[in-house]
Formats: C-alpha cells, sequence, structure tokens
C-alpha cells in the first residue's frame, strides 16, 4: 500500500474512500427521483383522452387513423446494447484495476459505443413520434413518457460524456490502476442507468 | 496497492472475475429475452389462443424478470455482494422509500378515481 492511499484510508471515520461513499449516496438519491417519474407515468397511465396511444390504434372525431406508437423490436435492440454496456464497463474496471491498458481501452470504447447507440436509438425514437403524431403536450401519455425516458436519456448522455472522459485519460496513460476509483465511480453511475432502463422497459414499453 | 484494491482490502472480498461477468451477462441477456418472448405471445404478432390464460401472470411475471436482472446487476456488476455494507445501506434504503413512493401514488390514484371522484 502507498503512503498515499494509507492516509487516504485512515482520513475517513468509516475507513471508506469519501468519493465513493458520495457516488452510492447520489445514486441512492438518483433512485428517489426516478421513482417520482415512474409515480408519474404509471399515475397517468391509460388516462389520455386523445391518441395516439401507446398500444392501441386511434382514430380522431376528424377521422385521422393514428397507429400503436411503439417499436418493440428496436427499444429491444437499444434494451439489448445498454445491459452489455455494463458488462463492457465491468470488463474496462476490471482491466484499469490490473493495469491492462489494452482491455480497459477497448472495453471502455464498447460501452461508450454502446451509450451512443442507446441515444441515438433514443433520438430517432422521439423524433419518429413526434413525425406520428405524439408531441410533449399532445395528451397525458406523451406528457409523462417524454418526462420519464427524456430525463434517463440525459442521464445516459451525461454517462457517455463522463466515460469518453476517461477513455481519453485512459489513451493519454493518464489513468493507472492508482487512480481506477475515478473509473469505478463512473462505471456504478452508468449501472444505474442501465438498472433505471431495466425498470423502464418492462414499464412503459411491455406491460399494457 | 491502488486506491480500488484499498478499498476491497477494507471489506476482505476481491471483485469477481471476468468469467463470472460474462455469466451474468449471460443470464441479463436470456432475462430480457424472456420478457420481450412473453410479450410476443401474450400481446405481440405471435399471440395465440392462449394468451388469455397467460394476460393476468403477466405483469407478476414482467416484475419478477426486471427485479431479478435489477438484482443481479446490483451485486455483480455494482459489487454490492462484495462491498462494504454501507453502499449497500445507502442504496437500498433510498430504494424502498422509492419503491413505498410509487406504490402509495398508484393506490392514491386508484382511490382517487375508485372512490372520491365519484362522491
Amino acid at each position: 500500500m502507498t503512503a498515499h492511499a494509507h492516509a487516504a484510508h485512515l482520513e475517513t471515520s468509516t475507513g471508506l474512500d469519501n468519493r465513493k461513499v458520495a457516488i452510492w449516496t447520489f445514486i441512492g438519491s438518483e433512485c428517489m427521483f426516478f421513482a417520482t417519474l415512474i409515480s408519474n407515468y404509471l399515475v397517468n397511465k391509460g388516462k389520455s383522452l386523445v391518441g395516439p396511444f401507446p398500444h392501441e390504434p386511434w382514430t380522431s372525431p376528424a377521422g385521422q387513423h393514428f397507429e400503436p406508437i411503439f417499436e418493440i423490436p428496436l427499444v429491444t435492440l437499444g434494451t439489448a446494447l445498454l445491459l452489455f454496456s455494463s458488462l463492457f464497463v465491468v470488463l474496462a474496471l476490471s482491466g484499469a484495476q490490473r493495469g491492462s491498458r489494452k482491455a480497459l481501452i477497448g472495453w471502455l470504447g464498447a460501452t461508450i459505443a454502446c451509450g451512443v447507440f442507446f441515444a441515438g436509438m433514443q433520438v430517432y425514437e422521439f423524433t419518429h413520434f413526434v413525425h406520428r403524431g405524439l408531441g410533449f403536450t399532445t395528451n397525458l401519455f406523451g406528457s409523462s413518457f417524454y418526462t420519464l425516458t427524456g430525463f434517463h436519456g440525459t442521464h445516459v448522455a451525461i454517462g457517455v460524456l463522463w466515460l469518453a472522459t476517461l477513455w481519453v485519460d485512459a489513451l493519454r496513460g493518464k489513468l493507472p490502476p492508482a487512480k481506477s476509483l475515478n473509473l469505478e465511480m463512473a462505471a456504478l453511475y452508468w449501472h444505474f442507468v442501465d438498472v433505471v432502463w431495466i425498470i423502464i422497459f418492462p414499464v412503459v414499453y411491455l406491460i399494457q | 496497492m491502488d486506491v480500488h484494491a484499498t478499498g476491497t482490502a477494507q471489506t476482505g472480498h476481491s471483485h469477481p472475475t471476468a468469467g463470472l461477468y460474462f455469466k451474468v451477462g449471460l443470464v441479463l441477456f436470456v432475462l430480457t429475452a424472456l420478457e420481450v418472448g412473453l410479450y410476443e405471445i401474450t400481446y405481440g404478432g405471435r399471440a395465440g389462443s392462449f394468451a388469455p390464460s397467460i394476460k393476468p401472470l403477466f405483469v407478476p411475471m414482467m416484475l419478477m424478470l426486471s427485479a431479478a436482472k435489477f438484482a443481479l446487476v446490483a451485486m455483480f456488476y455494482m459489487h454490492l455482494k462484495q462491498d462494504h455494507k454501507l453502499f449497500s445501506g445507502v442504496f437500498v434504503f433510498p430504494l424502498i422509500i422509492a419503491a413505498f413512493v410509487i406504490v402509495a401514488l398508484m393506490a392514491l390514484q386508484a382511490y382517487h378515481f375508485a372512490f372520491a371522484r365519484s362522491g
């Protein structure tokens, strides 16, 4: 153990690194934040007076026909990639802790690529929905859906940016094993983004 | 010793191996495939004559599958199974409050629509 690491260990009353306690506390607060958004979606579920609707077709009084809005195959692909990205980031962390720069850069790059694809999928989905008549203020479903998935997508985008800065650090050789906690914190945040989607995917897209 | 290793040394545990990470990843993939498969045979394009008999079980099954995926990621990828118990407490306590908030708001809304509006 280095003198610096030893000192860092002794300086806290819990014996744990303050940064790791902080990220877990932040994640705990984020649980409650997303609980409010999920609650908002669930209490408004099925109460929209006008379409388009997520799972059912709808014809407006003016005779305009709207198909069900969700496209499950595309979202399933995004979900799978987000799950894989969680696997990739733990492998990157393992590489960082072992001092394997090649594993760190490769797996972290794969994680970022999955995150970018997921964010792109969400941008495509939102654009597609707007073109099909579902705006933010169209109905209760639109408002609660865009709020919930939009905040999640924002978290994904922030996670991608955070991981990308660490990837650049790794490329420049500035992420040695002694600094792997920097990646562990970002990885914990990324896993949290993943577990939130694990809830959102069935609750919003699959359960009718 | 690096900072991370210090953290794990405090708990006397080490993080899982890459092999275990891949196994957990495979289980997560299978559980997701099960979710989508169940959706397809209940509401999707492959819904058959047996779909009405599955519908009452659909929501509980979805919730169980997502809870299993959530637990796997939290225990193995977020290392709560190996790390200091304080981290589990800091995560699980707000999670319980969050679950309570969701259930309470849904119950309140159901009550409002069932009784309060008609009264």
